[in-house]
């Protein structure tokens, strides 16, 4: 399922005082099971992005497409349920979204929605409990009696649970610990490889993007200010920091290691030990140019 | 969602009105709520629609806004009015309906009524529109303050108002996030019988009534933290201070009144 946006704006309140707007055509093309990151200073629009893609909001004007279902401003939206069952959410701070009794009602309330069958629900649970990494005697518990992060797996146990085709995770890992963070983005990449999934990460990390994304939409006061292959977006530092963004760390050291002993290491998503050896046997080789 | 919560909303501005003290403005309207139960000719009331739409033009706030604010009270507006066509029978009959007769007295009734609670939405809604919750909190407080000599809690009163209206905004953003989460969930708020409609409410109550508790303990355990020990001794960060508008918008709302007391019969 592609995902299409064709000039879409999204204004809030119209008409009144506290007109606001949020998106102002906003185009791009998201090719079925691709991993997009969509990075943009805080209010730039992308929470309200993602919610046109199952439906939440519609557009103010412009055109939404995900596969064959049309979003449109003037027309009613037609068995949404079917697109949300494609579309799984996870919001910002899910944990908030949990009510049930037992973490495993709440856990299966997604698909007992949907109408998918009691027993394939069962039979996901064991393995969606090891990807988000809680342990079985958990189902049973209330979910107001766990910690912070684990009532943040639980929240995304129940996104994942009803397996959508397109996966959308609003800043999935904001106020996790570090730990915490790498291996629930870990999980997302692992799932995400499963059966063609495409998943649409918004973030405020740029390793993120760099390290899971092979595309990346920069937005900025509600506009798509630059979009690309990771690489290619990094290379530009001057236009990130102009809209308060920066490029990551990795790439930023390769830089300054350009700059100060002229030794160019081209940045190709090598892992932080390959580029040790690399920047180690550049020294050897005495590539300074002095 | 949102869109539909805007009544009465705040919306900044430095018109007059927006500038005078919220205390003229709530002495102002407590008097204008009595004075037009006074009313009764033509004329009076011209006057006290004078003034309202006066007021509403100072605001400076689009009229088209003020007016789709007023929108849920229409209903209430025209229901009472058809109510008094059908049960007030005074005066002569005018002309009948499915054998119901409609009287003068009652279309005069009716349309009094009517416009008298117009004025009156009119009028409260200027002041919400134009003051801050906080002001006018501050506005009550100062007002109710010789009250504390009969141990009224005054402090308490005023506390818990600016706290409710504080958190009615955030209350709100709280409930579209839920509900939008627990409609990418296949909640379905909108359609289906009564029944389940109803049961669509626990997956929204229950995360709401969660986060509004703990965020009531974390602000209790805030204010201690910060020393607050209750209203006795405590100084204002804001204190209100009447300026010569105050006094210049008194005089004439005087001078209206007086106009008022001259037109009446
Ligand atoms: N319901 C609403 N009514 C009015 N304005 C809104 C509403 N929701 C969002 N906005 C405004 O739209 C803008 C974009 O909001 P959005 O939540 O999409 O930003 P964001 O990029 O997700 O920011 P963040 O990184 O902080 O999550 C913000 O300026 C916000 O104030
Ligand atoms: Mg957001």
């Amino acid at each position: 399922m592609d995902i299409i946006f064709n000039k879409v704006s999204h204004i809030y309140q119209p008409n009144t005082p506290f007109e606001f707007k949020a998106l102002e055509n906003v185009s791009f093309h998201i090719q079925s099971g691709s991993y997009v990151a969509i990075i943009g200073h805080t209010g730039s629009g992308k929470s309200t992005l993602i919610q046109h893609l199952n439906g939440l909001v519609k557009p103010t004007s412009g055109e939404v497409k995900i596969g064959d279902y049309v979003i449109t401003p003037e027309k009613k939206l037609k068995d949404v349920m079917t697109l949300r069952e494609k579309v799984g959410i996870v919001f910002q701070y899910p944990e908030h979204q949990l009510f049930e009794e037992t973490v495993e009602k709440d856990i299966s309330f997604g698909p007992q929605n949907f109408n998918i069958a009691q027993e394939v629900v069962q039979k996901r649970i064991p393995e969606l409990l090891k990807a988000v990494q809680l342990p079985e005697n958990i189902l049973q518990r209330s979910p107001f009696d766990l910690s912070g992060g684990q009532m943040r797996r639980v929240a995304i146990a129940g996104v994942l649970v009803m397996d959508p085709k397109i996966l959308v995770l609003d800043e999935p890992t904001a106020g996790l610990d570090p730990r915490g963070q790498k291996e629930i983005m870990d999980m997302f990449y692992r799932v995400h490889q499963e059966e063609e999934r495409t998943t649409i990460l918004v973030t405020h990390s740029m390793e993120d993007a760099l390290k899971y994304a092979d595309h990346v939409i920069i937005m900025d006061h509600g506009k798509v200010y630059m979009e690309g292959p990771p690489l290619e977006i990094f290379k530009d530092q001057e236009a990130l920091n102009n809209v308060g963004l920066d490029i990551p760390e990795v790439i930023q050291f390769l830089n300054k290691l350009e700059s100060k002993f002229h030794i160019s290491i081209p940045f190709r998503g090598q892992s932080v030990e390959q580029l040790g050896k690399e920047v180690a046997e550049a020294f050897k080789r005495g590539d300074k140019s002095e | 969602m949102s869109n539909s919560f805007i009544i009465g909303q705040y919306v900044p501005g430095s018109s007059i009105v927006h500038r005078l003290d919220p205390r003229t403005k709530i002495t102002i309207i407590f008097f204008f709520v009595i004075i037009i139960f006074f009313a009764n000719n033509l004329l009076s009331y011209g006057v006290l629609a004078f003034f309202a739409l006066l007021s509403m033009f100072t605001t400076k706030i689009k009229i088209s806004y003020i007016l789709k604010g007023l929108k849920p009270v229409w209903f209430i507006v025209i229901f009472t009015f058809i109510l008094h066509l059908l049960v007030t029978k005074d005066g002569e009959v005018l002309f009948s309906i499915f054998s119901f007769e409609v009287y003068s007295g009652a279309l005069y009734k009716g349309l009094e009524i009517s416009l008298r609670f117009t004025l009156l939405i009119l009028m409260t809604s200027l002041l919400t529109l134009t003051t801050t919750p906080i002001s006018i909190t501050d506005g009550v407080e100062s007002m109710l303050n010789p009250l504390r000599k009969i141990h009224f809690p005054v402090h308490e009163l005023a506390l818990m108002m600016s706290i409710s209206l504080r958190f009615i905004p955030t209350l709100m953003q709280e409930t579209e996030k839920i509900s939008k989460a627990q409609a990418s969930r296949g909640v379905d708020f909108r359609t289906g019988k009564m029944k389940e409609r109803i049961k669509a409410v626990v997956p929204l109550l229950v995360p709401l009534f969660v986060s509004a508790f703990k965020r009531a303990e974390e602000l209790a355990m805030a204010m201690e933290a910060r020393g607050y020990n209750g209203g006795e001794g405590r100084t204002k960060f804001r204190e209100l201070k009447l300026q010569r508008v105050d006094a210049f918008i008194f005089i004439f709302s005087a001078l209206i009144l007086v106009v008022f007391f001259f037109t009446r019969v």
